[in-house]
């Protein structure tokens, strides 16, 4: 039974907006433009590329069921995404504690029975490496696996040559070449991961023996979720506030700005806090209003999503209270006002178009912030629910195994390399985009 | 001069009584006064008369905002949200729920703070600006390309993977300095190295980058074409005029963030277990201790007026041009 939570929603309501600019924009050629000028930088090319795999990744986990109970009579409590259904050997094969990636035994020594005697030992994985007959074998079949991914990925160049190569006939400016180097390398990575992880915890196992691999792939779209739900509460309230504090002036300028100021002078860390502290307490006292739990986390994803919206939307509305004011002085407004138009109709034809470059410069750029914010905010107790894998929380509960020896580092590094590629991937795009809607740049 | 600074002043009073405001619907709307006896009495003596004898005590008995049962004045001054905010203004904190007062545990805990900060700020200025100047040097070529790619990745990683990668290596494989931990006097410096260190390099990706900007601005100017033009040779020109100019947005920028400096560091601070107010703060979180919250709160939101009312000012000395009116 589908089964779709408040995030989904908003984040498929989302993807169509994006889906219906994208329509928008095409078939008027001064709106695409700009896109254009983004899609002719190869650094912009590969990014996307990047940035698409993650969001595949995210909107496969963004598609919920709940799985009828066995005998056919209703349906189970927990909630799953078909990204789930797909990695269903990852979240099953669970082990007893940590493991090291690729390992066939468990990190820590337990009493075994070996021959009738107990010793103490590292015990052989439940999973991990559990088709090998002799454990001497692991280098050989991990070699096998890996050449059967490259194999196929290999054949995937073939095809992905040939697409490449028609496109390129269609739009000859375009770097497709990179971006079909870019899927290449993520698919020749990717592929050997999956067939390895028939068989191994490519990435180990954390305390509770959970594959970190399948832990990583679920972050994606916590991070996905509050990068860009945030700004759907960010976006109309810096958008509203600032143009028309630097279009009408006067006392709304005054109660605007003396709203922003406040606001920016309360320590952003403290005013998250407070505020989610307090959302806390009203979803603790309401746990009737929640079937799973898996609603209430996500209840509690979407309102720090608001809260962190309604903290930073500041920033924004100060950048266009300014450009409002200057084109407010400008004579085709004037022109406008003296024809009589409405100002209502000024602000939406005439100012929201001519900010619309710096709305979608400070889109782009908010989401890697975000992405960095939300690790932050759980370490400090203040972010995601603490039962939902994020890189925050896996951070969080890898610092903590910090003083073991021989050192935990699987889960550190599964969430650093995750992070980094999103983060890395979304500055850089960021930063094509500015150049490509900037109109200083290309003087 | 003097007229404008008054009036900076004046308005800063309507901007903190919002923030005490905002603050204060914050934790009460959720967070009512018997709540919060119940957490302090905690589970076994809670009875009624117990719970309105805590709130007698604390003060926690009044309305919240508006008492339409007092007479004049006292409407608005008979209330928590009077009581308590008040006396914020004359910066009497009060006692923490531990029964510390407040005032002098952030007497206390500034200066490690500061020691913390305050290095941080002064060796990031340098790093920054000198590989900044570095990039605008070499600017179009293959340096200043991957000193930029340098910056973006130093950007995309999280702050909390320096303080655990920095942490690791230096005191756990190379037991070079102490993982965590604080003395005063002169002992401190062996805690503040890594620290320090590690807030230098977290922000090296986004203030290198961004000086780099403003140098390359700066060198687009007319000024810069004559004395190019008069032939003076580059690193002249870039020393002798850009950096000058180009040091008016960066002090002016750093001028903000100076009175903050005394707020510490949450992140750093929790990590390395420096008693500073960032700590303080975090510790406050975790324990929803309302009045440190609200303290610590009220101090920021001073410290950051202040800093503009600085920045305002330090405009008009490094530029004549502007005026205050």
């Amino acid at each position: 039974m589908p089964f779709p939570l408040f995030t989904d929603v908003l984040l498929w309501l989302l993807i169509a907006a994006v889906a219906f600019y994208a329509w928008y924009c095409s078939r008027r050629s001064h709106l695409a433009a700009p896109w254009r000028r983004v899609f002719q930088s190869k650094a912009a090319m590969v990014c996307s590329v990047v940035l698409a795999c993650f969001l595949a990744v995210g909107f496969l986990d963004s598609l919920h069921y709940r799985p009828p109970l066995e005998g056919g009579r209703g349906y189970s409590p927990e909630v799953l995404s078909v990204l789930d259904l797909a990695l269903e050997p990852l979240r099953e094969r669970r082990e007893r504690t940590y493991s090291a990636p690729l390992a066939t035994r468990l990190y820590s020594r337990e009493q075994i029975q070996v021959e009738g005697k107990t010793v103490s030992d590292f015990p052989r994985l439940a999973h991990g490496g559990a088709h090998l007959e002799d454990e001497s074998d692991k280098p050989r079949d991990i070699a096998a696996r890996i050449g059967l991914g490259l194999l196929c990925a290999a054949l995937a160049a073939v095809f992905l040559g040939l697409i490449v190569k028609r496109l390129r006939r269609w739009r000859p400016e375009v770097p497709w070449h990179a971006a079909g180097a870019t899927l290449l390398i993520v698919s020749s990575i990717a592929l050997p991961v999956a067939f390895l992880s028939q068989g191994y915890h490519v990435l180990g196992t954390d305390k509770v023996g959970q594959d970190v691999l399948y832990q990583a792939l679920k972050s994606v779209r916590i991070s996905l979720v509050i990068g860009t739900l945030t700004t759907l509460v960010l976006l109309p309230l810096g958008i509203a506030l600032g143009i028309m504090a630097g279009y009408f002036r006067g006392w709304i300028d005054d109660v605007i700005q003396y709203l922003y100021t406040t606001l920016t002078s309360i320590p952003g860390v403290l005013l998250i806090a407070a505020a989610v502290l307090m959302m806390q307490v009203v979803i603790d006292r309401n746990a009737d209003w929640f079937a799973t739990a898996a609603q209430r986390a996500d209840l509690r994803l979407l309102i720090l999503c608001a809260i962190l919206g309604l903290t930073s939307w500041t920033g924004l509305a100060r950048l266009l209270r300014g450009e409002a004011l200057k084109l407010s002085q400008l004579e085709y407004i004037q022109a406008a006002h003296a024809f009589g138009v409405a100002d209502a109709r000024i602000l939406s034809r005439h100012i929201l178009p001519n900010v619309a470059h710096i709305v979608i410069i400070a889109m782009v750029m908010d989401f890697s912030g975000l992405v960095l914010a939300e690790a932050v905010l759980s370490y400090v107790g203040v972010g995601v629910d603490p039962a939902t894998t994020s890189f925050g929380t896996m951070i969080n509960a890898a610092r903590l195994e910090m003083g073991r020896e021989p050192i935990v580092w699987w889960s550190l590094a599964a969430a650093f390399a995750f992070m980094f590629l999103l983060v890395l991937a979304a500055n850089l795009f960021a930063d094509a985009v500015r150049d490509g809607f900037d109109p200083r740049v290309r003087m | 001069m003097l007229a404008y600074v008054v009036r900076r002043v004046l308005y800063a009073i309507p901007i903190l009584i919002g923030v005490n405001l905002i603050t204060f619907l914050l934790f009460f709307v959720v967070n009512t006064p018997d709540d919060m006896a119940r957490i302090q009495l905690g589970t076994r003596r809670v009875t009624a008369e117990a719970i309105e004898k805590w709130k007698a005590e604390q003060g926690y008995d009044k309305p919240y905002l508006w008492n339409s049962r007092a007479q004049g004045p006292d409407k608005i001054t008979d209330t928590i949200f009077y009581d308590k905010s008040v006396r914020l203004f004359a910066f009497d904190f009060g006692a923490a729920e531990d029964g510390r007062n407040i005032a002098n545990e952030i007497r206390m805990r500034m200066w490690p703070s500061l020691a913390l900060a305050l290095p941080v700020l002064l060796v990031g200025l340098a790093v920054n600006i000198s590989f900044a100047l570095l990039m605008a040097f070499f600017r179009a070529t293959y340096l200043d390309f991957w000193g930029v790619v340098l910056c973006v990745a130093m950007m995309s990683v999280s702050t909390l993977f320096y303080i655990i990668g920095g942490q690791y290596v230096a005191s756990k494989v190379w037991h070079l300095v102490p993982i965590s931990g604080y003395a005063g006097g002169f002992d401190a410096a062996r805690f503040l190295v890594l620290p320090v260190l590690i807030g230098v390099l977290g922000g090296i990706g986004s203030g290198g980058r961004w000086y780099r900007t403003l140098f390359l601005e700066e060198m687009s100017r007319d000024y810069v074409r004559t004395a190019r033009a008069k032939g003076l040779a580059e690193s002249a020109v870039l020393f002798r005029h850009v950096l000058k100019n180009a040091m008016i947005p960066i002090l002016t920028g750093v001028v903000v963030v100076i009175p903050l400096l005394f707020m510490g560091s949450l992140l750093t601070e929790s990590f390395f277990g420096i008693p500073g107010l960032g700590s303080y703060t975090i510790d406050a979180i975790q324990a929803q201790d309302f009045a440190v919250v609200r303290s610590m709160v009220f101090i920021g939101s001073v410290l950051y007026i202040l800093g503009l009312l600085l920045t305002d000012l330090s405009y008009t000395l490094v530029d004549p041009r502007i005026k205050l009116q």
